[in-house]
């Protein structure tokens, strides 16, 4: 370990830049303090890998209004009661009288949906391939328990798709980082197509300071070669997990889904089928994105094309008090690590 | 027996609650005179700080909000280098409350201010309509001792950053019933009373003192590094969490430098001093897992900086929004 | 994304599995993977996602040393 932070520090070979696609990663290097680790030559670019920073506008709009509406309640993960959408958050909208739950798991959802059959519960499905399957043990268990008050409002998106557009429509990456638990579920063996694709390696990496260190290490080592690496061995397989892919396919279809500064990419998403359409809280057609602050560049950020530091807003009218972008405002957002980890100070 | 609006419309129902619970608990002769105000004997200079309690549950492991109330100022007392002397406690309580759950938290009260050495000498009661909950607000008077000059302001490069035991234990205590997650964890609600007084009577010199309450140790570092200018430095292998602690957060995401406290202090003192406070923080009830945790860096950059167990850097900022338990 | 962790599987009941993760425990969903008692799971949003092996130290160490031979 210690000489690949040796080598991490003194790399004085060209300049490399690595793409992390995972929220989780974003915060651990942050937390770990990763970036203050490397050498000049490699840079740490963060791409779209937090599933509330990629989500547009109207989602939030639409969660709010059903939030407020008589009998309805809006049961969602930390995470995205501070976003803002066109106009207002679910915090705004429970301070003015919506009804809006956090909740650790969507499976206790159930449980709030059964002891109260008269009132209608609606779920904020947004997440990545990862939580995709605990969505579908939620229909499940829904329908065998007979629930007819339980809905979900989906933004589930999928990564190999998002990622080829990154290369495709901005490249200038030399490495990814590939998210770890997305590929528990996905397997290693989707990104092979990519790679080979682009001549890019990837690296599967678990979330420990170290393992993101042994990973950005193989990257450097493996810069110009396509290939995947998987680094997570201990839970990530090249198939994944089976089981959680086929309780995805029962319940949901692949479609096009709206990406905060990229629009539709098609085939990035996951939208209910239409046999569970029941389920459905009005999920299709919000993919209209309207930022609050027109200089905000969240867009620009979330696909690595500038640098948080780079956005005009950055620690002036955007800091984590007073939030213009979803970037800011999650915690795994770009903006927001960058902010609180100091970075923009290196 | 539920409480009712009549007890708190001033008539015998509310003198009978107030005798039957409160002054018989707090036994206080001063209290017992029940005049308009509450008339002690002073001192030339006072600290006087005040807290309202709206804690959910009422009761929790490790604590109640009788015993958190004592305990939040008291030690906001103590921190500003005072001797708490006497508190009042107002009761906000909502139609429908358990007089049953007012005598435990009540009787907690007074064992908690026996332990701290404080007397409960003047109160109030309103009833409100309501589902039974229970608020309690509470002004605190202490006496300062002279010469000692004590404040974040007078933190100096070189001095050591002591914090008193485990972070995260409160917060993880009351979020677990709420999150559906069991554990052991108890809160560490306590006064510091004997840690304070064996400080400052240790000959330590102390330059500031905070306890670790709402916003964490994170917080709390920031307004010092605020207040005297200087950089605080941290080393995140020596900060004690427990292993339950850790794995609370590691479940929901959450950040043990963010979390709230009741019964940790944070103590700046001079280098040369820093193994005899060690030792006596350690020594104290409720001081067990004290530890070093950083120094006091140089004048200039206003800000907290960890160095990280993997050997990285970063900037530890203050708690943004409410410090949400996140899942992505 | 996203916060998962790794506990340990105390007791299964059917579609659910009792996990502790160092002295927190909390039923997780168990629909999605084989598991018994004692196995090491991985638990995202309440579910448990993968059992763990304990392939990593050695497999770290034979790919980081391939990768000095390049």
């Amino acid at each position: 370990m210690t000489d690949i932070r040796t080598y991490l520090k003194n790399y004085d070979g060209p300049e490399l830049r690595l793409m992390e696609v995972c929220g989780t990663h974003t915060a651990q290097i942050s937390r770990c303090g990763i970036a203050r680790m490397l050498s000049p030559a490699i840079r740490l670019i963060s791409g779209p890998g937090c599933p509330v920073c990629v989500t547009v506008t109207s989602y939030i709009d639409r969660l709010v209004a059903l939030s407020l509406q008589p009998d309805t309640t809006v049961l969602t993960f930390g995470d995205l009661l501070r976003v803002r959408g066109s106009r207002s958050s679910l915090n705004d909208a429970k301070a003015a009288g919506g009804r809006v739950r956090m909740l650790y798991s969507p499976l206790d959802a159930l449980r709030a949906a059964a002891g109260e059959k008269d009132k209608c519960f609606v779920f904020a499905a947004v997440g990545f391939e990862t939580t995709a399957p605990v969505y579908a043990m939620l229909l499940e268990e829904a329908e065998e328990a007979g629930l007819e008050n339980l809905k979900v409002l989906t933004s589930l998106k999928t990564m190999p798709p998002v990622i080829d557009w990154i290369c495709k429509n901005q490249g200038g990456v030399d490495g990814f980082l590939a998210p770890g638990h997305v590929s528990v579920v996905t397997g290693s063996r989707i990104f092979e197509p990519l790679s080979q694709k682009y001549g890019i390696p990837f690296v599967v990496s678990g979330f420990t300071g170290e393992e993101i260190l042994a990973s950005l290490y193989a990257l450097v080592r493996r810069r110009g070669k396509a290939g995947v690496l998987n680094l997570y061995p201990s839970a990530v397989t090249e198939g994944g997990n089976a089981a959680a892919q086929k309780a995805v396919e029962r319940y949901f279809a692949p479609c096009g889904a709206a990406w905060r500064g990229m629009g539709v990419i098609p085939g990035s998403g996951l939208a209910l089928r239409e046999e569970y359409a029941r389920f459905d809280a009005g999920s299709l057609g919000l993919d209209d994105d309207r930022s609050l602050n027109p200089e905000c560049r969240c867009a620009q950020v979330l696909t690595g094309v500038v640098s948080p530091a780079e956005c005009p807003l950055f620690g002036g009218a955007c800091t984590p008090r007073t939030p213009q972008g979803a970037c800011m405002v999650s915690q795994e957002g770009s903006c927001y690590n960058y902010f609180i980890g100091g970075r923009a100070a290196q | 027996m539920k409480i009712t609006m009549a007890h708190g419309s001033g008539g015998k129902a509310t003198a009978e609650l107030i005798s039957e619970i409160f002054e018989k608990t707090f036994d206080d002769p001063v209290l017992s005179q029940m005049g308009d105000s509450a008339v002690v004997p002073g001192a030339a200079k006072i600290a006087v700080t005040t807290d309202s309690f709206v804690v959910s549950p009422l009761f929790f492991p490790g604590g109640d909000i009788g015993r958190l109330c004592v305990c939040g100022t008291v030690n906001d007392l103590l921190m500003s280098g005072a001797e708490p002397r006497y508190l009042t406690c107002g009761f906000i309580l909502e139609e429908g409350a358990e007089t049953g759950d007012l005598r435990k938290i009540a009787a907690s009260m007074a064992a908690t201010a026996g332990e701290a050495g404080v007397r409960i000498v003047a109160g109030d009661t309103k009833v409100v309509e309501g589902s039974g909950g229970l608020y309690i607000n509470t002004a605190g008077v202490g006496f300062l001792r002279g010469g000692t000059q004590i404040g974040p302001d007078r933190c100096r490069e070189g001095d050591a950053i002591l914090l008193s035991g485990n972070l995260g234990d409160h917060h993880a205590a009351i979020l677990s019933r709420r999150m559906g997650i069991e554990n052991t964890i108890r809160s560490d609600c306590a006064p510091l009373t004997e840690m304070v007084g064996g400080l400052l009577r240790g000959g330590v010199e102390v330059h500031a003192m905070r306890d670790v309450t709402r916003g964490g140790l994170g917080t709390v570092l920031n307004e010092f590094a605020e207040a005297s200018g200087c950089r605080m430095e941290l080393d995140e292998g020596k900060i004690p969490v427990s292993a339950q602690v850790k794995g609370f957060c590691g479940i929901l995401g959450l950040d043990p430098l963010y979390m709230g406290n009741e019964g940790k202090m944070i103590a700046v003192v001079a280098p040369q001093d820093a193994p005899g406070a060690l030792a006596l923080m350690r020594k104290s009830r409720y001081g067990e897992n004290a530890s070093v945790i950083g120094r006091v860096g140089p004048r200039g950059e206003r800000l907290v900086l960890l160095k990280t167990t993997v050997g990285g850097t970063r900037v530890v900022g203050p708690l943004y929004g409410e410090g949400l338990p996140r899942i992505c | 994304m996203c916060v998962a962790l790794p506990g340990k599987v105390i007791q299964v009941n059917g579609r659910k599995a009792t996990v502790d993760f160092s002295g927190n425990t909390l039923v997780a969903e168990a629909g999605l993977v084989k598991v018994k008692p004692g196995d090491d799971v991985l638990v995202h949003a309440g579910c448990i996602l993968q059992v763990l092996t304990e392939s990593e130290g050695k497999a770290m160490r034979d790919i980081l040393k391939e990768l000095e031979e390049l």
